[in-house]
C-alpha cells in the first residue's frame, strides 16, 4: 500500500528541508527576493517550511531602481501577506554616480546587484542567503552545489565546494565567510511554473499578456515601462500584446509576443515554444562562459 | 532516426492544456547516475536523452551547432557531449570534472541525471553522484568490454546501496550491432557482478550517437528484447517507495515555537509512515508518546510517507529536539558510540587517526575519532589492503567512536540514518563520507558505572572549583617555568593541584608515543583525559604541553563543562625561543637530527581566543604567573 510522491511533493519536500537545516544551523539568514516566479516559489516553500510560525528570517531585495512597477507593487504585498520583514538595499554609489542600464551597459549589473549585494550582506551581517537560482538555467549552474560556499569577500572558488552527499548540508564556516543556499537547485522552468499553478501562487501580473508599450531594439522587444526610457532616433511605443518569461531590470528584459493571458496558456506556450527561458535576458549572450564568470566576481 | 518518438510536443499540449497539466502533476521523479570513463560516450548518451526528450531549445541547439564545429569531436555532426560539459576548465580539458545534474522529463517521469567523471582521480565525485541515485547506468564501450573502471564503478554504485543497475553496452554502431560480441561482455559482466555482491542487473544494447535502443527499439538489434533505456528508467521502482515499508524514523531538524500554546517537530520522514495516534518514541532519550496531529500549511494530515516533510505534534510534552530522532515505538533504531564503518576520503589531506572531527547523521552533529583503517579497498580489484592512513579518494574500513551516543542504523537499513558526513574542524571542509555498517559490542557492554560521591562532593570537600589551566606555545616559551610558578603560588593559596609536564608523561604514561601528528594527538589525548579524571577528583590541575594543534585543544575543551577548561597561550616569537634553546633542541632541529620539530619542520596553531595570553618577551615567568593568577580569580 505504497503511495508514490509526485515529483513536485518531492522537489517541495527537498526544498522544505533545506530552508530547515539552514535555519537550524545558521546565525543570521536572508532570503534574497527579486519578486519574480521563482522568488514567489520560493517565499511560498518558505511559508510552508516553518507554518504556524512565520518564516524566521527576513526577505532583502537588492534593488537597482530599474525593476518594472509592476513588481515593486507586488513585493510590499508579498511580504506582508508572508508576515516577514522586507529589507531593500540600493548600493549608494550606484546611486550616487547615477548607474542606469542605457549608459553604463554591464557596469549596471555589475554595481547595482553585484556589488549592491556584497554590500547589503556585509551591512546586515548575513551569514546564508538564500536564492531561487536553479541548475537548469545555464550551464555552469549545473554543477553549482546546493550549498555555494563563499570567501569572506564573496568570491565563489568552482575548485573549493564542499562535496554534498545525501541530504547532507555542511553549514559550518569561519567568521566574515558565507553560504549562499539555492533550495530549487533542482527545478526546472516546468517545475516552477506547474508548481505556481497548483499551489496558485501570486505572481507578477507582467508574465500575463496584455497590451503594453513596447520598443523592438537589436532583436529584443522592450517595455516602455516609465518617463526614464532612453528613445534612440526614430523611435517610437508600438503597443504590442506581450508578456515576460523572465523579470529583471525592465531596460534589459526582453519581451514576447503572445496571447497568453493565463497560466494553463502561458505554460502551453512555454512547452511549444523553442527558445531557451535565458535568452530574454542580455546579460548571458557576452560569451559561452559569461555566467560563470560573473559568479566568481560574486553574482548571484 | 531513433528520435521519433517527440515527448514534448505531445498532442494534449495543443489541444488540451489543462488536461495535459493534469497529467504532469502526476509524474514521479526518478535520480540516476551515468558511470563511464570519458571514452565511452558518458556525455553524448545524455545529451542524447536530453535531445530526444525535447529538453533542448533552438537558442541552445544552434550554439550546440557552432560549438561542435569549433571544437567537436564528431566532424560536422553535434557533438551531444558538448551540451553537458559545463565549467570553462572542463570544457578546455575535454574531461568532465565535477558532478553535473541534468533534467528532462517524459510522460511518465521527471529524471534528475547526476553526470560523473569516471577517472580514479575523480571517485569522490562518483560517491557523491551516487548518494542521491534510485539507478545507476554502467556504460560500457562494447569495442572493449569489461575494464577496470567498470568494475570500479560498478563496486562505487554497489557501495552506495543503489538498488537498480542498468548495464549499457555503448556504441554498439562501431561493433555492426553484433550479438555475440554483446552478450559476450554481458556474460564476463555477470560473473564480475556476483563477485561483488550485485545479484540482479538489466542489460541493454545502445548507440549513444545513433539513439539505438535510447527512445525506441532499434531496428538493428532484432534479436534484443529487452525495454529501450528509457522505458525502463520510466518503468523501475523508485527507492521512496521501498521506504514506506520500512519502520517508521524522522530526524527532527527544527522545534517549531510560534507561541506557547504550539510545539511542533519539524523534519523529513526518513522511513516508514505516520498517523495521528500512532505510538513513537524519542531517541536517543526513550521517552514515548502519541502523535496528536501532523500539521501542513494546507491542513492537518491524516498521514504521511517516507520522503515528505511535515511537522508533528505530540499528545504530551515530552524533551524533544534538534538531533533527536522520532520513531515508531516498539521498533526503534539504535543509539551507540562505536561503529564499524566505510569511509571515503573526499579532501587533498589525509585522514590523521585520532583526530576528532565533526560528524554529521541526519541532524546529529557530534565529535568523532576515527581509528587507523583496518584496511583500505583497492577500487580496482576490490582487494583489501594495509594502510595507515586513507588519503583522497580512498576506501576503508575503520572503527569510529562518537564523544556522545548517536541514533542510528546500518546503512543498507536506511542511508538516512547510516550515511554520514566529516568536517574538519578547523578548515570546515566536508572531508570524508561514509557508512554506518554495525556498532561494535565493546560499546554495548562497557556501561558508566554510577558512583555516589560525585565531583561535586570531591570539589566541595577541597573547597575549590576544579579547573585545568592548559599551557600551550612553542618549545622554549617557558610554559613549564610559568606552570611551576604558578602551582606554587596557588600552593601558597591553600589550593589542591598537580601540574602535568610534557617530559615528565613522556617519560611513563606516554613513552610509548613517539613525534608523528598521529602520536602527538594520542599524546594529548590521554593527557586530556588523566587531567579530566583529576578534574573529577576536584584538582586544578596544570598541564605544560606543546600541544601545537587547534583540533586536539578544543578535543580537551570539549570534554568538560563550561569554563573548567582555561587555555593559556605562553606567546613567544619563533626567533626567542630559537635563541634560548634551553634544551638544544632547536639546533638539533635545524641540523635535521631530530624530525617533526614544531616551529620548524612541523606547525603551531596558535590559538585564536586563548582565554589567557602572556607574552615572555615582555614579562618575567614571575610576572606571567602573577598575571594569570589574578586573571583566575576568585578561585571558587
Amino acid at each position: 500500500m505504497t503511495s508514490t510522491l509526485t515529483h513536485l511533493e518531492r522537489l517541495e519536500a527537498e526544498a522544505i528541508h533545506i530552508m530547515r537545516e539552514v535555519v537550524a544551523e545558521a546565525e543570521r539568514p536572508v532570503m534574497l527576493y527579486s519578486v519574480g516566479k521563482d522568488s514567489a516559489v520560493m517565499l511560498h516553500l518558505a511559508r510552508k517550511a516553518f507554518y504556524p510560525s512565520p518564516p524566521p528570517f527576513p526577505l532583502l531585495h537588492v534593488d537597482t531602481t530599474w525593476k518594472f512597477k509592476a513588481m515593486y507593487e507586488l513585493r510590499e504585498k508579498a511580504a506582508r501577506d508572508a508576515g516577514m520583514e522586507l529589507l531593500v538595499y540600493q548600493n549608494p554609489e550606484a546611486i550616487g554616480r547615477g548607474i542606469n542600464p542605457f549608459d553604463h551597459g554591464s557596469l549596471h549589473t555589475d554595481m547595482w546587484k553585484t556589488e549592491g549585494l556584497k554590500q547589503a550582506l556585509d551591512k546586515y551581517g548575513f551569514d546564508v542567503a538564500f536564492g531561487g537560482a536553479r541548475r537548469d538555467e545555464e550551464k555552469s549552474r549545473a554543477k553549482e552545489r546546493i550549498f555555494s560556499f563563499r570567501t569572506a569577500t564573496h568570491g565563489w572558488d568552482p575548485k573549493n565546494q564542499r562535496p554534498e552527499l545525501w541530504n547532507l548540508y555542511n553549514a559550518r564556516k569561519a567568521k566574515g565567510e558565507s553560504i549562499r543556499v539555492f533550495p530549487i537547485s533542482n527545478w526546472t522552468e516546468l517545475d516552477i511554473w506547474q508548481y505556481i499553478h497548483l499551489e496558485r501562487i501570486e505572481i507578477v501580473p507582467l508574465y500575463f499578456s496584455a497590451p503594453r508599450p513596447t520598443v523592438e531594439r537589436n532583436g529584443m522587444l522592450l517595455m516602455v515601462d516609465d518617463d526614464r526610457f532612453q528613445f534612440n532616433n526614430g523611435e517610437m511605443p508600438v503597443e504590442r500584446s506581450i508578456r515576460f518569461r523572465t523579470l529583471g531590470c525592465y531596460p534589459l528584459t526582453g519581451a514576447v509576443e503572445s496571447t497568453a493571458s493565463t497560466l494553463p496558456e502561458v505554460i502551453q506556450e512555454m512547452l511549444l515554444s523553442t527558445t531557451s527561458e535565458r535568452q530574454g535576458r542580455a546579460i548571458d549572450h557576452d560569451q559561452a562562459a559569461s555566467m560563470e564568470k560573473k559568479k566568481q566576481e560574486g553574482y548571484f | 532516426m531513433a528520435s521519433d518518438v517527440i515527448y514534448k510536443t505531445d498532442d494534449l499540449i495543443a489541444s488540451d492544456i489543462d488536461a495535459y497539466l493534469d497529467v504532469h502533476q502526476h509524474k514521479s521523479l526518478l535520480r540516476f547516475i551515468t558511470c563511464g570513463s570519458v571514452d565511452d560516450g558518458k556525455s553524448t548518451l545524455i545529451g542524447r536523452l536530453l535531445y530526444d526528450s525535447k529538453m533542448i531549445f533552438e537558442d541552445q541547439l544552434a550554439t550546440l551547432e557552432a560549438d561542435s564545429k569549433r571544437m567537436g569531436t564528431q566532424g560536422q555532426e553535434i557533438d551531444f557531449a558538448l551540451l553537458v560539459d559545463g565549467l570553462a576548465a572542463e570544457r578546455e580539458q575535454g574531461i568532465t570534472i565535477d558532478v553535473a545534474y541534468r533534467f528532462f522529463a517524459t510522460e511518465k517521469r521527471k529524471f534528475i541525471v547526476a553526470d560523473c567523471p569516471g577517472h580514479e582521480q575523480y571517485t569522490r565525485n562518483m560517491v557523491t553522484g551516487a548518494s542521491t541515485a534510485d539507478l545507476a547506468v554502467i556504460l560500457i564501450d562494447a569495442r572493449k568490454g569489461v575494464l577496470v573502471q567498470t568494475r570500479r564503478h560498478s563496486y562505487l554504485a554497489k557501495l552506495l546501496g543503489i538498488r537498480n543497475m542498468v548495464l549499457a553496452v555503448n556504441k554498439m554502431d562501431l561493433i555492426d550491432y553484433d550479438q555475440d560480441r554483446y552478450e559476450a561482455i554481458v556474460e564476463e559482466y555477470m560473473s564480475f557482478a556476483a563477485s561483488i555482491g550485485i545479484d540482479h542487473f538489466t542489460a541493454m544494447p545502445i548507440s549513444g550517437f545513433k539513439g539505438d535502443n535510447i527512445t525506441t527499439e532499434s531496428a538493428n538489434t532484432p534479436w534484443y528484447h529487452g525495454p529501450p533505456l528509457m522505458a525502463h528508467l520510466e518503468t523501475v521502482s523508485l527507492d521512496h517507495e521501498g521506504d514506506q515499508a520500512k519502520a517508521f524514523r524522522m530526524p527532527v531538524q527544527w522545534v517549531n515555537r510560534p507561541n506557547l500554546d504550539f510545539r511542533g517537530f519539524s523534519g523529513q520522514i526518513a522511513t516508514g509512515t505516520v498517523h495521528p495516534g500512532d505510538a513513537v518514541r524519542v531517541l536517543p532519550s526513550g521517552k514515548t508518546s502519541t502523535i496528536n496531529r501532523i500539521v501542513t500549511l494546507d491542513g492537518d494530515l491524516t498521514g504521511a510517507v517516507a520522503g515528505q516533510s511535515v511537522t508533528l505534534c505530540f499528545a504530551d510534552e515530552i524533551d524533544c529536539s534538534r538531533g533527536d530522532v522520532i520513531a515508531t515505538a516498539d521498533n526503534p533504531p539504535e543509539v551507540c558510540d562505536q561503529f564499524e564503518s566505510t569511509i571515503v576520503w573526499m579532501a587533498d589531506d589525509a585522514l590523521i587517526p585520532g583526530r576528532a572531527y565533526w560528524l554529521k547523521l541526519g541532524t546529529q552533529m557530534v565529535s568523532a575519532t576515527v581509528q587507523a583503517p583496518k584496511y583500505a579497498v583497492n577500487v580496482n580489484t576490490m582487494e583489501h589492503m594495509a594502510a595507515k592512513t586513507l588519503e583522497l579518494n580512498a576506501i576503508g574500513v575503520a572503527e569510529i567512536s562518537t564523544d556522545k551516543p548517536i541514533v542510528f542504523e546500518p546503512y543498507a537499513d536506511n542511508h538516512t540514518l547510516g550515511g554520514f558526513i566529516l568536517i574538519d574542524k578547523i578548515s570546515n571542509a566536508t572531508v570524508a563520507a561514509g557508512m554506518l555498517h554495525f556498532s561494535l559490542r565493546r560499546a554495548q557492554n562497557v556501561h558508566w558505572q554510577a558512583t555516589d560521591v560525585s565531583r561535586e562532593a570531591h570539589a566541595a570537600l577541597k573547597n575549590q572549583r576544579p579547573k585545568i589551566l592548559w599551557f600551550t606555545g612553542l618549545s622554549g616559551s617557558g610554559k613549564s617555568t610559568i606552570a611551576n610558578e604558578v602551582e606554587k603560588s596557588l600552593n601558597l593559596m591553600n589550593r589542591h593541584t598537580f601540574l602535568l609536564d610534557g617530559d615528565n608523561v613522556r617519560h611513563g604514561l606516554n613513552k610509548d608515543l613517539g613525534f608523528t601528528e598521529t602520536d602527538r594527538i594520542e599524546n594529548i589525548r590521554r593527557v586530556g583525559e588523566v587531567a579530566k579524571l583529576m578534574a573529577d577528583a576536584g584538582l586544578i590541575v596544570l598541564t605544560a604541553f606543546i600541544s601545537p594543534f587547534r583540533a586536539e585543544r578544543d578535543m580537551v575543551r570539549a570534554m568538560l563543562p563550561e569554563g573548567e577548561f582555561v587555555e593559556i597561550f605562553v606567546e613567544t616569537p619563533l626567533e626567542v625561543a630559537e635563541a634560548r634553546d634551553v634544551k638544544g633542541l632547536y639546533k638539533k632541529a635545524r641540523a635535521g637530527q631530530l624530525k617533526n620539530f614544531t616551529g620548524i619542520d612541523s606547525p603551531y596553531e596558535a590559538p585564536e581566543k586563548p582565554d589567557i595570553r602572556v607574552n615572555t618577551v615582555e614579562m618575567t615567568p614571575a610576572e606571567a604567573a602573577e598575571y594569570i593568577i589574578r586573571q583566575l580569580m576568585p578561585l571558587k
